[in-house]
């Protein structure tokens, strides 16, 4: 199985989990319990030199690999934050570095939880997916020229 | 005795019934509004003082010599008329319209500030205040060369009254402090505050942003020299506020924006400007909100301030009892004269999630530093969830945050 359809396929996990909770509350409740779960990120990267701005929790991203594949930890001090970047890393992570780069994510629509969040939220979560995205297309570019 | 034109005080569920926002569900759930102290919901009063204004009066202000200016420009001076007297002002000349209490700040701090303080003069303010209270100074001791002095808070979340005494010298230039805390509720002494400030010959400005939608506030009572507030948390609009000056003082500040409607004669040599209160009102001001703020005041003196304080006073205490009754949960900002604002955290969660998982319940509060970043440090938390009342808030919705609160602690923990 290529990693693109990993990536796909990760998703899609995500979103038949999501589907089994017909009250919001519960989804609620699923999003802090993969927060919960998220690995440790290592104590040097809760700096701002690993936070993203434009959230208005803290969120710190630690970027990471094995070998060309994605192994990216993150923190937050919120714990609905916490989840949503944990959904985003169970989906990122073990994929190709130049996959997530060109990933459009789509499968968040699916899940509907965008249209649950606030704006400010969605900007939150937007400002991740950016992060996630620019680290990976760097993460990418270097393997080229290092071959 | 009871008139004929005051029919008595009137049930809550009437009361209710004048708001058309707060009957609508939210999330599936009927809408329970706990952020009033960001902005206050609209009775049907002010909305029809708004469309009223629109489909019969709309006409520009001043100077207008066909009928529907001078409606427009009778029923904007009548505001003024109507707010100089809710306020107590002796004169409606001392009643400045504004954008809001940020606008009339800077106002104060530009005109006032730029033209009486110089370098090493000092502008007194308290660390509880809001960033509209903080910023202004701050760009204005930059510019002249001035300084910001800050007093200090205590634990429980009062102004300590012997710092702020000490404070208080022959350079303070300005006292400007906030009547009421957005963040905590906290009432300033403010009577007491004025009276040392005064004895010192020093002005005193307050910002009564959070303070005029819960009781009476007359200026010359209070002897104070500015105050400011915006209408759209006393159920009037958004984008009006008034600045009180006294007279004395106003007439001896420069203006603060120019344009149309400030002046008296422009030459391109030199222009002369209007009286107060125009002085300082540049452009076309903001007719229908002047006017639907008119009516707000109407509205709340018809509902009557003593059941206003009485409402909001039982929803405090009722709040406060409840949600210490709930583990986990830690009051911020327990002063000794509160207003009907509680500020708190759950656990350790942060605010953004109990408020997120609260509007999922239908149940609408603030969350974050509430513009008092200062404030949040002293007590060292990064926000607080802040539920603040109205008079048409009820036990019942009390309950329901209770209920809601058991429930988020228990998924956050």
């Amino acid at each position: 199985m290529s990693t693109e359809t990993n990536l796909t396929s990760r998703a899609q996990e995500l979103v038949t989990e999501f589907e089994m909770f017909d009250d919001w509350m519960d989804r609620y409740q699923y999003v802090i319990n993969l927060g919960g779960e998220l690995q440790k990120i290592d104590e040097g990267f809760r700096t701002d030199a690993y936070r993203i701005h434009g959230c208005q929790s803290q969120v710190w991203l630690q970027p990471g690999s094995e070998g060309t594949r994605i192994q990216f930890k993150a923190d937050s001090d919120a714990q609905i934050t916490k989840g949503l970047i944990a959904i985003l890393l169970r989906v990122v992570n073990g994929a190709e570095a130049k996959d997530v780069a060109n990933a459009d994510l789509a499968f968040l629509e699916e899940l509907e939880l965008k249209e649950h969040l606030s704006p400010t939220r969605k900007n939150g979560l937007d400002s991740m997916i950016k992060q996630i995205r620019l680290y990976a297309a760097a993460m990418a570019a270097q393997s080229q020229t290092s071959k | 005795m009871q008139d004929s034109q005051n029919p008595g005080p009137r049930s809550l569920e009437s009361i209710r019934a004048d708001f058309p926002a707060l009957h609508q569900e939210v999330n599936g759930q009927p809408l329970v509004y706990l952020d009033n102290a960001a902005t206050a919901q609209k009775p049907r009063a002010v909305l029809d003082a708004i469309s009223n204004y629109y489909e019969r009066d709309n006409a520009n202000v001043h100077r207008g010599v066909h009928t529907l200016s001078q409606r427009a420009t009778d029923a904007y001076e009548g505001a003024r008329e109507r707010i100089a007297r809710f306020l107590g002002a002796s004169s409606s000349r001392e009643i400045i319209f504004t954008k809001g209490t940020t606008d009339a700040i800077n106002l104060v701090a530009s005109s006032f500030g730029g033209s009486k303080l110089g370098p090493g003069d000092e502008v007194l303010i308290s660390e509880m205040e809001h960033h509209a209270n903080i910023v202004p100074w701050q760009l204005l001791c930059e510019r002249i060369g001035a300084v910001l002095k800050v007093v200090p808070v205590s634990a429980e979340g009062d102004l300590i009254y012997e710092e702020f005494q000490l404070m208080l010298t022959e350079r303070t230039k300005l006292v400007s402090l906030v009547h009421v805390s957005n963040s905590l509720g906290t009432i300033n002494p403010v009577r007491q505050i004025i009276a040392d400030a005064h004895s010192m010959g020093i002005p005193v400005m307050l910002d009564g942003a959070q303070a005029i939608p819960h009781g009476r506030v007359n200026v010359s009572d209070l002897d104070v020299d500015f105050y400011c507030f915006s209408s759209h948390k006393l159920f009037g609009p958004t984008g009006f506020g008034v600045l009180y000056g006294k007279a004395s003082l106003l007439e001896d500040m420069p203006p603060y924006q120019g344009g149309g409607d400030m002046i008296e004669e422009v030459d391109f040599e030199g222009t002369t400007f209007n009286e107060i209160p125009h002085k300082f009102e540049a452009g076309t001001p903001h007719m229908a909100g002047a006017i639907a703020t008119a009516a707000a005041i109407e509205y709340v003196e018809e509902v009557g301030f003593d059941f206003v304080a009485k409402q909001e006073l039982e929803l405090l205490a009722y709040a406060t009892n409840k949600l210490k009754s709930i583990e986990g949960i830690r009051i911020i900002g327990e002063a000794k004269e509160k207003a009907s604002v509680i500020s708190f955290l759950v656990g350790s969660s942060h605010p953004y999630d109990v408020g997120t998982i609260l509007d999922k319940m239908g149940i609408a509060v603030r969350t974050g530093h509430h513009c008092t970043q200062p404030l949040m440090k002293r007590f060292g938390v990064p926000g607080t969830v802040r539920a603040s009342f109205a008079f048409y808030n009820t036990r019942a919705e009390v309950d329901r945050l209770a209920e809601a609160l058991v429930r988020v602690s228990g998924m956050l923990s």
